[in-house]
């Protein structure tokens, strides 16, 4: 049955209208969540308000948890679902990047969108950031091209990596996330909060 | 009453759960997920294109591109999906009654500090996602959903830098 447009069930017009509704949906999670917010976003960096790993690793596991069993009921054949190509350079160096980026604008992409929607003026330079930082890349891309293009992996699934199954993956995730919210929970009782 | 009610967030698990949801439609209905900023690399190619055509066809980045992708790059999923983002941002600030302009920093600083870090950090994150194929939500997010190393790379390698510069930039937040 699924993916819907994969198995033409929708037409691909359809589809670019479906994802306008996906993203109302989107935003407004991110919006109730508090990720509008950069101080609560960059609160999880200093202990003071963990609501971005609570948010985000919550959201990581339902996915593959509901993806599993969408697969196992025969409601979607994960092997028409995009996985992301690795690309091992790149993706460790661009990730470093966005790291430090992070900490230093407090937001990310999707979210700096979801903060200046709701007035946030330093959301709305933060994006002016982002494509002022898109376009850098763009016009440089030739001196770094093949960099961007090194150590390609194909689309590997992470427990095919391991060598163990997706479910067994997918409890050791739901294991983690556990435990990083028993750490999360304690940190916000050590490290003081105030009203922002 | 209404102070109170303008603070309170939705609770993080269901929030999380929620969110969960979105990322399980969309790879239902799209056999993909959400992503941002490759919504703002296409508005890139596509100012490109408009304001500078002959520079578009010849530089490698825009022709690599074009190349991939059939149209306009503003007719894309992504740009659709965060058209939707802003919104759905919108409409759940109006139901919490959350609009208002603002510059959220610690008070040790002043908001044109604010303001400053948060180009350059919205820079660094333009050019960081290029290099990940994707940012927190297309490459992090989403991958981890689909069980991508790619994925679960992206995000260790965020975060923990994140973690790792914290220190530095703690008056910005604390």
């Amino acid at each position: 049955m699924g993916p819907l447009v994969v198995n033409e069930i929708i037409s691909d017009n359809t589809n670019l209208l479906l994802a306008f509704f996906i993203g109302i949906a989107f935003g407004f999670v991110l919006e109730q969540g508090g990720f509008s917010s950069s101080r609560k976003l960059a609160g999880v960096f200093y202990g003071y308000d963990t609501v971005v790993l609570k948010v985000f690793f919550t959201g990581a596991v339902t996915a593959a948890l509901g993806l599993l069993f969408f697969s196992l009921f025969g409601w979607i054949d994960l092997s028409f679902v995009y996985v992301n190509e690795t690309f091992l350079h790149s993706a460790i160096l661009g990730g470093v990047i966005m790291g430090v980026g992070f900490i230093m604008g407090g937001y990310c992409p999707g979210t700096s969108f979801c903060g200046a929607a709701i007035g946030k003026i330093d959301a709305m330079v933060f994006i002016v950031g982002l494509f002022i930082g898109v376009f850098l890349f763009a016009e440089g891309y030739p001196l770094y091209e093949k960099l961007y293009k090194a150590g390609y992996m194909g689309s590997p699934r992470i427990s095919e990596f391991f060598g163990i199954t997706e479910g067994l993956f997918t409890l050791l995730m739901i294991i983690a996330a556990v435990l990083m919210f028993w750490g999360a929970e304690w940190a916000e009782k050590k490290f003081p909060r105030e009203e922002y | 009453m209404s102070e109170h009610k303008k603070r309170s967030y939705m609770n993080p698990y269901l929030a999380g759960v929620l969110l969960g949801v979105v990322v399980l439609a969309a790879n239902f209905i799209s056999g993909r997920s959400v992503g941002s900023s490759g919504a703002v690399k296409s508005a890139i190619v596509a100012g490109v294109e408009t304001i500078a055509p002959s520079h578009a066809e010849n530089a490698l980045f825009y022709k690599e591109y074009l190349s991939g992708h059939k149209g306009n790059p503003l007719n894309s999923w992504l740009v659709y999906e965060m058209l939707g983002v802003i919104i759905g941002g919108f409409l759940s600030g109006v139901i919490s009654r959350r609009l208002t302009w603002k510059v959220e920093h610690s008070p040790k600083i002043k908001s044109r500090t604010r303001l400053i870090f948060a180009l350059a950090g919205g820079i660094l994150f333009g050019i960081g996602s290029q290099f990940g194929r994707g940012c927190t939500s297309g490459s992090a997010l989403s991958g981890m959903a689909v069980l991508s190393l790619g994925g679960f790379i992206s995000m260790i390698s965020i975060f923990g830098t994140a973690f790792i510069f914290a220190y530095f930039f703690r008056k910005l937040w604390i």
